[in-house]
């Protein structure tokens, strides 16, 4: 089983990749309180942009609207945590059986009526917006004042509430992200990945061969929907905080997927480079601006635009095919 | 009594729709021929209010004499965007184009942040408060000629699609890409030209837009969205279609503000797009997809 996963992989990109384990294991002796903040930061995006990978670089199936799908975990188990005491192993399943759901709904409405491009992009902004609305005057959840959880006592580490210091976030967090990256290649191996990328070249070739490509496609939606709302369980239990104008906004939905996109779609390194690269550049920005004494409000978001414009006309495909070329650990193209 | 209320606020909302419409106009064209989906709309939109608002604290000049000025602006604007940096994308995949056109508009929207602040800005005309009364109904005057102006604006623009050689090169462009390039069109210069008329459109309908709302610089993607709400619900590629969604929309937003709360007010217009999307996907006015 563990030898079967490293089929087909070259052996540098193995050593690559257990040396950039140990290193993120070894990082909380290391880093101070902010080094691992920005690091939770860049996990948590890198996770969520695994996720969103699923649907758009596997199948072809571009959401523009992720941040429902974080949204509704998070308030989920939320909810359940505050108003009837259930922890947040419990809301988990809660939290991705309501996204599953939601994310099921939006992928029948859409593939069943031919709703496809940038139409069903536009559809998926849609519903993230209507969530946003409505839950800015669900009053059970708090409207648009927020939803707090309790602050929690760091005197020690409660995992089964999931209440304790950045360490313990930091290492659940790296914990989820290698098991995406884990279940992400095993997918990409499967048949069904097969099958989305089949789907994701061409549609109507992929259904002219047999493939289900409503299933199909209906799976990549609903296991990326599943494995973002995982993300939302931890934003709410990480930031004991929920802003319906903050988690469900559209700049989220176009935060999650920058780094896949910079990092190079349909990748499985590439999800994890955009979000060292781009939560990087943000933070090193910060510093220097301030370090010049230019940091007025929005100049930081202009160097980062600025940035994703290079980036973009630069290097099409994204950084880490390019990267990959380099480093000599290019295997054939998934 | 009440139902004079639910009258002026339909023709309010019907008006106001209107102005939405010419700026869904401009996502229509642009969409509708170079195939782009312009994600920074809403914020070129802005510039476009920041403009009127500038011309007018400084100079005086009424933002509805500016509105051929301003769509002139918008237009050299829009030009310098295709032919830059939008062309070389035209052949490449949505996510791409996206990432583009993202990054421009995190730049535009932070630009206008750091000239002109945080604070909503909007232009008090010595007009502001003038109305018309037309039997029970009382009509803000700002309203009619911002309508007015609309029409007249895509009617002209209509024209030029059907009537002028460049017209009809430009829709030789959006029916067949290759088939235009076999005739000899310069495909890319006609594209910046479209784009730049997308951006005229939204130049005129920010002028106006700045008399009826405030304007701040994180404003630009509730205009996007609310542009592709319209296009979408409209037809796209239909300019008709685009005022009738602006109407729809307008009056859609109007009457939910009225019956239950303004501030979920948006939430109908998501709801009347789900719906067009799922049942009529081309739109109401638009042509069957191939």
């Amino acid at each position: 089983m563990i030898v079967r996963l490293f089929e087909g992989v070259p052996r540098r990109g193995v050593a690559l990749l257990a040396a950039l384990l140990v290193v993120l294991l070894a990082a909380p002796w290391m880093a101070n309180d902010y080094l691992l903040t920005v690091l939770i930061i860049i996990l948590y995006s890198a996770y969520t942009g695994q996720a969103w990978n699923v649907m758009m670089g596997f199948a072809g199936q571009l959401s523009l609207g992720h941040a429902i799908y974080v949204g509704l975990g998070g308030y989920a188990a939320a909810a359940l945590y505050v108003h009837f005491g259930v922890g947040p192993w419990l809301g988990l399943a809660a939290a991705i059986t309501v996204a599953v759901a939601c994310s099921a709904v939006i992928g029948f409405l859409a593939f069943r009526f031919g709703v496809g491009g940038v139409y069903f992009a536009i559809l998926t902004i849609a519903f993230a917006e209507f969530a946003r609305i409505g839950f800015d005057h669900f009053g059970w959840v708090g409207g648009s004042s927020g939803f707090f959880l309790p602050v929690a006592n760091y005197a020690r580490n409660d995992l089964w509430n999931l209440r304790g210091n950045p360490t313990m976030f930091y290492y659940v967090m790296l914990a989820l992200t290698f098991a995406a990256f884990v279940l992400c290649h095993v997918l990409l191996k499967s048949r069904v990945g097969y099958y989305w990328q089949a789907i994701r070249e061409d549609e109507i070739a992929a259904r002219s061969l047999g493939i289900n490509t409503f299933r199909y496609k209906m799976y990549a939606v609903i296991i990326s929907a599943g494995m973002t709302a995982v993300a939302g369980v931890f934003f709410a239990f990480y930031y004991n905080n929920l802003f319906p104008e903050q988690v469900f906004h559209i700049s989220r939905s176009i935060e999650l997927i920058l780094g896949p996109i910079i990092g190079g779609i349909g990748t499985l390194f590439g999800p994890l480079i955009g979000a060292f690269l781009l939560t990087g550049l943000s933070e090193t920005m910060q510093e220097i601006l301030t370090a010049l004494g230019l940091d007025a409000p929005g100049a930081k978001q202009v160097f980062y635009g600025l940035c994703l414009l290079v980036v973009v006309l630069a290097l099409p495909d994204g950084v880490w095919p390019w990267l990959a070329g380099k480093l000599g650990v290019a295997g054939r193209r998934a | 009594m009440a139902a004079e209320i639910y009258f002026n606020v339909a023709v309010s909302g019907l008006l106001t729709g209107l102005v939405y419409g010419l700026m869904a106009v401009g996502l229509s064209v642009i969409f509708g021929v170079v195939r782009v989906v312009n994600f920074a709309h809403g914020e070129m939109m802005t510039i476009a209010m920041y403009l009127a608002i500038v011309l007018f604290s400084s100079l005086g000049l009424d933002p509805l004499v500016m509105v051929v000025p301003l769509a002139g602006v918008l237009f050299a604007l829009g030009y310098a965007m295709q032919a830059g940096i939008i062309n070389p994308f035209i052949t490449r995949p949505e996510h791409s184009q996206f990432i583009l056109l993202v990054a421009v508009a995190i730049i535009i929207a932070n630009v206008l942040l750091i000239v002109f602040g945080p604070d909503a800005r909007n232009v008090q005309t010595s007009y502001a408060f003038d109305s018309f009364l037309v039997g029970p109904l009382i009509i803000d005057a700002t309203k009619v000629y911002a309508g007015a102006a609309t029409v007249v604006i895509t009617a002209a623009l209509v024209g030029f699609f059907r009537l002028a050689p460049l017209g009809k090169a430009i829709r030789a462009c959006a029916d067949n890409y290759t088939g235009a390039l076999v005739v000899g069109l310069d495909v890319k210069r006609l594209y910046a030209l479209t784009f730049g008329l997308g951006a005229a459109c939204v130049g005129a309908a920010g002028a106006m837009l700045v008399l009826l709302v405030d304007v701040t610089p994180a404003l630009g993607p509730a205009l996007t969205l609310l542009a592709f709400i319209i296009v979408i619900t409209g037809g796209l590629g239909s300019m008709p279609g685009a005022l009738l969604g602006g109407v729809l929309i307008g009056l859609t937003e109007a009457m939910a503000g009225l019956f239950f709360t303004p501030s979920a007010k948006s939430m109908f217009s998501f709801g009347l797009l789900v719906l067009v999307l799922l049942f009529r996907p081309q739109g109401i006015l638009g042509k069957r997809l191939s």
